[in-house]
């Protein structure tokens, strides 16, 4: 091997994954984070094997149940097409957070890389980025959803594409903010005096003092993106039926909703208990940083 | 001044074995132990310590001001016969200000950015009596003037950050003295100051103090101000009292190891490294929650022995004189050889080291002209109205050169465009005009066209240890990154090399998995050294390498500097607002002002007259650690203009005690050249300077 072409490798510690249990014990000391984490966490679950404990199928239905309220038989009632309500709400725990969640992933990879780029580089680079992203930024999330999906027509890519595009741009900003400070810092200069290329002052110097930061933004992002997901649904405008996307069976209980209100509250309620739950994960995750 | 006492002669504060700890997580850790000191009616007592030895706790405790955190765990401090920490919030605020008042250490933070100077100096009257305003208003301006400071109405108008740190010090000096209070606390108050501002307000202080016939607590870690303005000290080593005397006992006689290294490692001005190396004492101060059982001291301890592990106690040696060493008669009565023991201290004799021979064939750097110029930015209305931006000059027309194998110290206070010219000559700052000259050729300016082969040989270390390295990687992997990538070599060998140059400035190897925030300031600044030697560079800049630490591990620092460069023969840039620590340093001195140079001259003549005016008042401010020596003090009034008021004539003639008159007003000096070669920038003809120069230094 040639001397000096070995890459470099990267030996930094992250900042809170080299200590896991500190971060849990810390969660769980306030009852808030505590509980966010706890209810979290049981989603997660849900998302993983919902689909195989569940009691019944998506889409099963017994017309002979149709719009019966919760019972030891089905915990949260049936709906109008007599689908069981609980089992829908479990199954459909899945799609809604995996898409989030991807949404949210992707988001933030295009966010650092352009939010280091920008703080770094400044002057027109920067200029450009952030007024392009002022201009995403000012079209509310919904509405660039019905430009986008009213073209494409409604589907889970799309929906995807959409998260993208609405929150790279908040991620980028956060990550920014963190670069234009410490490329100052004596470390960073002494970097590039010593020769190094840009990709290894942005990655080994800069990127370590935003993980606190871009930590925090994207459990919050992580948050939004679900109620956006479930907002889509609810206007039609993401999965569509029979999928048991929550926001979707929302907006088929309203109908119903005088007779059959369980149908509509259940899954109203998963959506607001999951967006509540992660915001104050990524509170306490915040505090956690804070106090560290 | 009318001053209460409780009987006449009876000490005003009196501390009885006080001891102080902190609970930092749930456990509680000594800060101050058994502490004891006695401050008579107009005393000045100096207290004398390193950073983590607990003279700011002292400080506050006696104010009874401690965080939550603080514990007092026993003892008593009695102020005027009345214990202060028996007293209730309410009384306490009875006694603070008016009784007791405190100057504290860093201006900018002290004051509210928020309101005016005059109004915040006004809140320690209002609320007491009911004084009308005209009446306040007229107090506030007395007070000001009394600091000196000029214009007081337009400056009672200002805010904070409109003044410079030597003004924003003063007005902490007239609140603390606005109730001409009996007893004055003063924290380290010239710390931030450059040296010059310190010289004044030390001026100030005196006047103040035994004008008033107040006392005074001096807390400081420099023992030339305390040689200054004290006459009595006390030491302190990790929260133990370990001497206690007067000025001239402690300072001609010292009887504890710890005052004899400190003493000793302090730059005698006009000493240079190549007469003698620098008295360092090894190791570091213990952190709190580690400090060893017995003597504190005996780890760091060049004569300890057995008995050493048990806590010596603290003896009476004389009137109003104590230590604390077992071995303190030793000491006194001479038994041990001074040499010897100094020698001790570092393993070695002090030695005389060969001049090294210059290459002056070719010169290393050669700066020509050099300019750097900001442009300050405009408002919006006078862009419109079509205003030319101002210029900062912050480096104007410097022309100097550094040989091969040399240190060039570079003397200026804060705001002098050393540290610009520094970064200038690294490529992160634009020359505006001159040019840079690096081994004879053309240095590129932009920092992306100097390849491998020139980034290597310049390097630079900075001012603030802890932000040298990155705090994310490991010390080694910061050491080792520039060796793999500068010197082409692959990882082991990188790695290798890495722990190599870590022991050469004494990091032991363990140190190369550790991240910064483990390693203590000296040792951070150590790793910041080894990773700008990493690449072996022939020109190396420090930027007040040894600022920021303690006294006694600034000498092992200069030591190991002066070490390297010996071995390597590679070439320095001694950038410092301390004389004495370039004047041990360096062979060459260039002293800049206000973005210009006005004086450049070998070290062993910068310290004899002919002196350039500014390098005389620099000269004449370091306050020298030997009480014995008094000298007229040369006062510059007023602070450093700001540079975007571009002179006519001379940078320095609004400040310079030796000014002509018009000409030095409205002509640029020339350089004028000695004997020696060393030059001048000024219009005084240099016989006439050096008649009238005394010699400031033996």
């Amino acid at each position: 091997m040639k001397p000096g072409k070995k890459p470099l490798k990267i030996t930094f510690s992250g900042v809170s994954s080299s200590r896991p249990s500190e971060f849990i014990k810390h969660l769980y000391n306030r009852p808030v984070s505590a509980f966010g984490a706890t209810v979290f966490f049981i989603f997660c679950v849900m998302a993983l094997v919902g689909p195989y404990i569940a009691p019944y199928g998506a889409n099963d239905q017994i017309a002979s149940e149709a719009g019966q309220p919760p019972s030891p038989d089905h915990w949260f009632g049936t709906d109008n097409l007599g689908r069981d309500v609980f089992s829908r709400v479990i199954i459909g725990a899945r799609d809604i957070l995996v898409l989030a969640g991807f949404g949210t992933l992707i988001a933030v990879l295009f966010g650092t890389c352009i939010g280091l780029l920008s703080g770094y580089l400044g002057s027109w680079f920067d200029e450009g980025v952030m007024r392009i992203s002022d201009s995403l930024l000012a079209l509310p999330a919904v509405l660039l959803a019905l430009l986008l999906l009213g073209t494409m027509g409604p589907s889970r890519r799309g929906v995807l594409i959409v998260i993208v595009i609405v929150y790279t741009p908040i991620v980028a900003r956060v990550v920014r903010s963190v670069a234009l400070s410490v490329r100052k810092r004596g470390y960073v200069e002494i970097a590039r005096l010593q020769g190094e290329a840009r990709g290894e002052i942005l990655f080994r110097e800069i990127f370590p003092s935003t993980v606190p930061a871009l930590t925090v933004e994207a459990a919050l992002r992580f948050s939004y993106a679900i109620f956006l997901v479930a907002s889509l649904g609810f206007l039609g405008l993401g999965v569509q039926p029979p999928n048991p996307d929550w926001g979707l069976m929302v907006q088929e209980a309203r109908e119903h909703v005088s007779q059959i209100p369980w149908a509509m509250f259940f899954p109203a309620g998963a959506i607001a208990l999951v967006v509540i739950a992660v915001n104050l994960f990524s509170d306490g995750i915040k505090r956690y940083l804070q106090d560290s | 001044m009318e001053k209460n006492r409780e009987s006449p002669g009876s000490p005003i504060l009196r501390i009885k074995e006080l001891t102080v700890a902190y609970k930092l997580r749930d456990k509680v850790h000594n800060a101050v132990r058994d502490f004891s000191l006695e401050i008579e009616p107009g005393g000045k007592y100096g207290l004398v310590g390193e950073s983590g030895s607990g003279k700011t706790t002292i400080a506050l405790a006696i104010l009874n001001y401690l965080g939550k955190d603080g514990l007092i765990q026993g003892g008593e401090v009695l102020f005027k016969g009345k214990d202060l920490l028996g007293l209730t919030k309410s009384q306490l605020k009875e006694v603070w200000g008016s009784q007791i008042s405190l100057v504290p250490q860093n201006p900018q933070s002290s004051l509210n950015p928020s309101m005016r100077i005059g109004d915040q100096i006004a809140e320690v009257f209002s609320g007491r009596n009911g004084d009308f305003a005209g009446d306040i208003l007229f107090r506030v301006l007395t007070l000001l003037e009394r600091v000196h400071l000029p214009e007081p109405g337009k400056i009672a108008r200002m805010y904070p950050h409109q003044i410079s740190g030597g003004m924003q010090q003063r007005v902490l000096i007239a609140m603390a003295l606005s109730l001409n209070p009996d007893l004055l606390l003063l924290d380290e108050p010239t710390t931030a100051l450059d040296v010059t501002t310190e010289a004044s307000i030390l001026g100030l202080l005196q006047e103040e103090v035994t004008g008033s016939g107040s006392s005074a607590l001096y807390v400081t870690h420099n023992l030339g101000v305390a040689a200054q303005f004290c006459d009595r000290l006390a030491v302190l080593y990790a929260g133990d009292l370990v001497e206690d005397g007067s000025l001239l006992d402690i300072f001609q006689r010292p009887l504890h190891p710890y005052t004899t290294g400190l003493i000793a490692s302090i730059p005698s001005p006009g000493v240079s490294r190549r007469e003698s190396k620098l008295i360092s004492i090894p190791g570091q101060i213990p952190p709190l929650g580690a400090r060893p059982a017995g003597c504190v001291f005996a780890p760091r301890c060049p004569i300890a022995v057995n008995i050493c592990l048990q806590t010596p106690p603290l003896t009476e040696t004389g009137a109003n004189r104590s230590v604390r060493c077992h071995r303190w008669e030793e000491i006194e009565q001479g038994l041990l050889d001074r040499r010897r023991f100094f020698s001790t201290y570092n393993g070695d004799k002090p030695e005389k080291i060969s001049k090294p021979v210059f290459d002056n064939a070719r010169n290393l750097l050669d700066l020509k002209k050099v300019g750097v110029h900001f442009e300050l930015p405009r408002s919006v209305i006078e862009v419109f109205t079509g205003k030319s931006p101002d210029t900062l000059k912050a480096v104007n027309g410097v022309t100097f050169s550094i040989p091969g194998g040399s240190t060039v110290g570079l003397v200026g206070e804060s705001g002098s465009g050393k540290t610009t010219l520094a970064r200038a000559i690294m490529g992160l700052e634009l020359l505006t005009n001159g040019r840079v000259e690096f081994a004879g050729k053309a240095l590129p300016q932009k920092l992306s066209e100097r390849d491998f082969g020139i980034l290597k040989k310049l390097q630079i270390v900075f001012q603030n240890p802890d932000e040298a390295l990155n705090p994310h990687l490991k010390v080694g992997t910061s050491i080792q990154i520039p060796i793999q990538r500068l010197l082409l070599c692959d990882r082991d060998d990188a790695e290798k090399k890495a722990i190599q140059l870590m022991e050469a400035f004494q990091l032991p190897a363990e140190y190369f998995n550790k991240k910064p925030h483990q390693l203590s300031g000296g040792e951070k600044q150590r790793a910041a050294l080894a990773r700008s030697f990493a690449s072996n560079p022939s020109l190396l800049i420090v930027d007040e390498p040894v600022s920021s630490l303690d006294v006694s591990v600034q000498a092992a620092v200069l030591n190991m500097l002066d070490e390297f460069q010996q071995k390597e023969a590679n070439s320095l840039l001694f950038i410092s607002h301390n004389l004495a620590v370039i004047g041990y340093m360096a062979d060459i001195v260039a002293v800049i002002y206000r973005g210009c140079l006005m004086e450049v001259s070998r070290t062993e003549e910068l310290f004899s007259p002919p002196y350039h005016p500014y390098t005389e008042a620099l000269l004449s401010a370091i306050p020298i650690p030997d009480p014995a020596v008094t000298r007229a003090r040369i006062h510059l009034e007023g602070d450093i203009p700001s540079p975007v008021d571009e002179p006519r004539g001379c940078p320095f003639h609004s400040r310079c005690p030796r000014v002509l008159g018009d000409t030095c007003k409205s002509e640029q000096p020339g350089w004028q050249f000695d004997r020696q070669g060393n030059r001048f920038y000024c219009h005084i003809p240099l016989e006439e300077l050096e008649s009238s120069q005394d010699l400031l230094f033996d």
